[in-house]
């Protein structure tokens, strides 16, 4: 059985570990794992990340917030009539404002809850970042491969511009 | 400047801040203590210690309430609005104005409460089914305000959050003091991969997208509070954007007024410059017009309306018993910030600091103008006798309100980076000449 192996490298800017990145990815050596002190959109480009599905959340959530706005507001008049005002009970124009604000409050929540499921946050426990220095200043490449492939991968690596490899 | 210049210098913030900031601590614990002890008097005592008199019922406490809403509205405008526009030197101040936003949000938020008889009662205002099985009233637009404030208050907050969270990365990562655990707690384990970046930049934009309408909603439903209400000088239907317009003016002069010393202290001026400012006050500049406007428009639709109870609160609000403040708020919020057309004030900090204090006050008075003048002034002219005179439980309060803002600020900026490192991190990386991609 191969055993596995990690190699690290690590970057002093998003362009060559982006193109390292791709390169990797093509010859189809290993698992990559990126990180950046800033978004780089070369990099994700790089990684084939997809469109985040965070929206699809803020969207569901917004829509449940607008109906709840709705429906509640609806509920209690008719739970427990009370006319005030000599207004319908069912005030729709009231009710909008509160409509309004539990579709972003809701929304807001949960496109923050999507977030923190799919980034995998909060992570209080296991392993640190491999280095600290990529919340400072470098891009890393933290690459799992079978331990036979360790020697290609480094070999990319270095080509495309690493200014340190780790294993 | 480089990416570790960018993290030196921010993260430097968090050590020693010097002897400014532990004088501007104490004088802010200060006024906390002395209005929590206020507070004290008119909780044990009762609602009568504060000025209030038949018909006067809302007075300093719902203005410092408007007030503080008001202050909050700039940090959206900058962290939000001009995000989706793509206004690029909102990276410098946008930080320090969201967590504005966040702790002037959460000084509005109590005073309601204390303006409330009986403060401990003040979850009555949560819709939920008392023992009688009966609901808040949903038209009222004091239940309004409870949803926009509370909304209004939770995502600022996680949109403030979500943006420090990879600089506390950055601070776990570089500070090694005692602090180091409570960074590390506090950014959720933050890791940087790109997985995570994907994720944490979709969900910013949708942040900054769903902050924009509600900041309009918030000052909005907070004018409704007057103009639903049938009295004349508040019945009036351009209260909204008068008042969201209001709102950002007043938020800015107290950006304005926070960054001038933050900047001095913690020797930022490389990453927040004059530039910054300059731009801070044609914002200024552009919202005072606008409420200079609305001021006029009030008048001439108080005019034109041909109601005489109208025409009779407008006239006797410059001329009647409370002058003084209308003629000092028309002076800070519409004549002074002209002064902002010359590059001479605009783009110099001394004359800039004092225009912005002056605004502040303007703005303060605008919302006592607007409450006390108006109720003074009903329909019944039995009631226009009283004058409110403020007691000084309620000058009190409001001192311990701004010491509780600028508590909150202080501690803030020495233990959290007062700049974003991650947007000015990524303001560099734009900065570059353009190279064509390889990916």
């Amino acid at each position: 059985m191969a055993t596995e192996a990690t190699v690290l490298g690590i970057f002093d800017d998003g362009r060559p570990a982006a193109n390292a990145a791709k390169a990797l990815r093509e010859a189809g050596l290993g698992q990559i794992t990126a990180y950046s002190p800033v978004p780089d959109h070369n990099v994700e480009h790089a990684m084939h990340d997809s469109v985040s599905p965070v929206r699809t959340f803020v969207l569901v959530g917004g829509l449940v917030g607008c109906f709840l706005g709705f429906a509640f507001p609806i509920y209690t008049v008719l739970d427990w009539p009370m006319i005030t005002g000599g207004k319908p009970l069912i005030s729709i124009p009231a009710f909008v404002v509160i409509a309004f604000e539990l579709t972003i409050l809701i929304g807001a929540i949960s496109g923050m809850l999507s977030f923190l499921g799919m980034a995998g946050l909060p992570r209080l426990t296991g392993q640190p970042a491999p280095d600290p220095s990529f919340t400072n200043d470098k891009f890393g490449l933290s690459v799992v491969c079978d331990a036979g492939q360790a020697a290609a991968v480094r070999e990319q690596l270095e080509q495309y511009g690493a200014t340190e490899i780790r294993e | 400047m480089s990416f570790s210049k960018i993290n030196d210098d921010i993260l430097r913030t968090l050590h020693a801040p010097g002897r400014w900031w532990y004088v501007g601590l104490l004088a802010a614990l200060s006024a906390l203590s002395f209005g929590a002890y206020a507070f004290m008097i008119q909780a044990t005592t009762g609602l009568g210690v504060a000025g209030y008199e038949h018909p006067i019922l809302w007075g300093i406490y719902i203005t410092d309430f408007v007030f503080w809403v008001g202050i909050a509205h700039s940090g959206t405008l900058i962290s939000a609005v001009l995000f989706l526009f793509r206004a690029r030197w909102r990276t410098a101040v946008a930080r320090a104005s969201e967590a504005m936003t966040v702790f002037a949000v959460c000084t509005a938020g109590l005073f309601p409460i204390i303006h409330i008889g009986r403060p401990w009662f003040f979850y009555w205002l949560i819709p939920y089914p008392n023992e009688r099985q009966l609901w808040v009233n949903f038209r009222s637009p004091l239940v309004w305000d409870v949803f926009a404030i509370t909304t209004y208050l939770t995502v600022s907050a996680m949109f403030l959050y979500l943006g420090l969270m990879p600089d506390i990365a950055a601070a776990r990562d570089k500070i090694k003091d005692w602090r180091r655990p409570i960074y590390k707690l506090l950014s959720f384990g933050w890791l940087g991969t790109s997985k995570q970046w994907r994720h944490y930049t979709a969900l910013y934009g949708f942040f900054a997208a769903l902050a924009t309408p509600l900041v309009i909603s918030v000052h909005s439903v907070v004018s409704w509070d007057f103009a639903v209400s049938i009295l004349p000088g508040w019945h009036s239907t351009i209260f909204a954007p008068y008042f969201v317009a209001g709102a950002i003016f007043s938020g800015l002069a107290m950006v304005i007024t926070l960054l001038v010393p933050m900047r001095k202290i913690f020797k930022l001026e490389s990453y927040i410059t004059v530039h910054h400012f300059e731009n801070l006050a044609k914002l200024m500049l552009t919202t005072s017009l606008i409420v200079g406007y609305a001021y006029m428009v009030e008048f001439f639709v108080a005019w034109y309306s041909g109601s005489r109870f109208e025409q009779g609160t407008f006239y006797d609000r410059m001329f009647g018993q409370y002058w003084a403040y209308s003629w000092m708020m028309f002076f800070c919020n519409v004549i002074l910030p002209l002064s902002l057309f010359f590059k001479a004030v605009r783009g110099n900090l001394a004359p800039l600091f004092i225009v912005s204090i002056f605004v502040n006050i303007g703005m303060w008075l605008e919302r006592y103008v607007i409450i006390v003048t108006s109720l003074s002034h009903d329909f019944d002219p039995a009631n226009w006798a009283g004058v409110y005179q403020p007691t000084w439980i309620e000058g009190a309060i409001t001192i311990g309100s701004f010491g509780m803002f600028f508590t909150l600020f202080l501690l803030f900026v020495k233990n959290f980076p007062a700049v974003s490192i991650t947007e000015m991190k990524e303001a560099e990386t734009l900065d570059r000449p353009h190279e064509a991609t390889s990916a």
